[in-house]
């Protein structure tokens, strides 16, 4: 997830989209001249085809809420299904993985009742829940790994959260942020991951704590997490912010 | 059993058009947009050139895709249903015997498959039918990828999320194979493309391809 983002070059092109659509080309037909103006359009120009773009991403997070099931639950498999070696996935090289800050501790914020910081030792005592699930990456290749920790929900209940609230948004450690709707994060396989293949989880897997949901694309499984905060206003994320979508479920 | 055609009526109906055209840019958009999407993490080694996809990036391809998505399928809907209902299926694209299809095929081969606007060939049925069946597939199997737990019943149904991607793949390179074809047939017989624009009339039928299927 280490592409550069292509240098923009639709932005002078707007007008001349503008009136091309106006003519309605759009619904008639495209020439091999207007794909060469519509390969610029890729959600980060102001054009009406990015406009419109953005708009579809919007109508595409309704139909995805409207599919969701709070109780269907993604495939499990056994564990010798386990792709190993498990491939390293970040939005910076493997070299670049962070070491756990001293002193670290979890922070909760937002729409809760128990804003306390919460340890390593205070997680470890919660209830826990093992997973071996597909973890399926937005670019296609998808790898089935084994996680276990601290249900979400429980965790949400345990610290008074606003179950009503729209959104749970988390920070990270390492400059990466995400977030999701409630009923996924209440959903029973989103969990606080504390270890990977039943180990303490390493640096490059998100240590010391990660998100892991598999009923969404992988980058919604944020590692190395700093804070969670429970809110109503739409917090976005890294990627969604430059144009992955939101919702992103499975 | 159909009643006799007049010589006046269209050799495509304007409902057939306007949905053709539709459905023409959806499928190119997913094709082009799709590209991009192969490109971040191509399973197969080969890439396809940038200036060949849709999007700029994984993201704006994603965008691209999602949102053609939704029109192939509406358009793809509304073309499945007239065709069924208008007997447009059964009249024009219900492929023929093997026999039939191997006869145009030589014929076609030879440059002596005369093509009569309104009225389909063996060959052409087998194609339009055939690709119209990978189309569906590929947008099931879509579904399939897009959707692995919620609708994990079409995604099983395909071998599961890595198999259903491989057909998927696999679709789009048939449906780019159809494509070549059609558009080389196209610019060998330009009236057609006026007939898929215009209400052009049918050409009248040929006693042997109307009534010896």
């Amino acid at each position: 997830m280490i592409r550069s983002r292509p240098a923009v070059t639709a932005g002078d092109l707007a007008p001349e989209l503008a009136q091309l659509r106006r003519r309605g080309f759009l619904t008639r037909g495209l020439s091999l001249g207007s794909l060469a103006l519509l390969t610029g359009c890729d959600l980060s120009t102001h054009s009406g085809v990015d406009a419109a773009l953005w708009a579809m991403l919007r109508f595409n997070d309704r139909v995805q809420a409207a599919l969701f099931s709070r109780t269907r639950l993604a495939e499990t498999y056994p564990a010798s299904a386990i792709t190993r070696p498990f491939r390293f996935n970040a939005y910076y090289p493997e070299w670049q993985v962070r070491t756990v800050p001293t002193h670290w501790h979890l922070e909760v914020a937002g729409r809760v009742a128990d804003t306390a910081p919460w340890r390593l030792d205070k997680l470890l005592a919660l209830p826990q829940e093992a997973q071996i699930t597909r973890h399926i990456c937005i670019e296609g290749w998808s790898q089935i790994g084994e996680w276990s920790g601290v249900p979400l929900h429980t965790f949400l209940r345990r610290v008074g959260a606003d179950l009503r609230a729209r959104y749970v948004a988390f920070r990270c450690f390492d400059g990466y942020a995400t977030s999701l709707d409630m009923a996924s994060a209440l959903h029973p396989q989103t969990i606080l991951a504390l270890d990977f293949e039943q180990a303490p989880l390493a640096p490059e897997w998100g240590a010391p704590l990660r998100l892991r949901i598999p009923t969404k694309l992988g980058f919604k499984s944020a590692k190395n997490l700093q804070a969670i905060e429970v809110t109503n206003t739409y917090p976005g994320g890294y990627w969604e912010n430059q144009g992955y979508n939101w919702f992103s479920g499975s | 059993m159909h009643p006799p055609r007049s010589s006046n009526r269209p050799a495509h109906p304007l409902p057939v058009r306007i949905m053709h055209w539709i459905g023409a840019s959806a499928v190119i958009c997913m094709i082009l947009s799709g590209w991009e999407i192969y490109d971040a993490s191509p399973s197969l080694p080969f890439a396809f050139p940038r200036w060949m996809t849709l999007g700029g990036w994984l993201a704006g391809g994603i965008a691209w895709h999602l949102s053609a998505m939704w029109v192939l399928f509406a358009d793809g809907l509304a073309y499945l249903a007239y065709g069924a209902l208008s007997g447009h299926f059964r009249r024009d694209l219900r492929p023929t015997g093997p026999q039939s299809v191997l006869r145009d095929l030589g014929a076609a081969v030879r440059f002596r498959l005369g093509h009569r606007l309104g009225h389909y060939n063996a060959v052409q049925r087998l194609l339009y039918s055939g690709v119209i069946v990978v189309i569906c597939l590929s947008v099931a199997t879509g579904f399939g990828i897009w959707k692995p737990v919620q609708l994990g019943w079409l995604t099983g149904l395909f071998g599961g999320y890595p198999v259903a991607r491989g057909i998927h793949l696999a679709m789009m390179g048939l449906i780019v194979g159809f494509l070549v074809i059609h558009l080389v047939l196209v610019a060998l017989f330009p009236r057609t493309l006026v007939a898929m624009l215009a209400p052009l009339p049918a050409d009248p039928a040929a006693p042997e391809t109307e009534h010896g299927q």
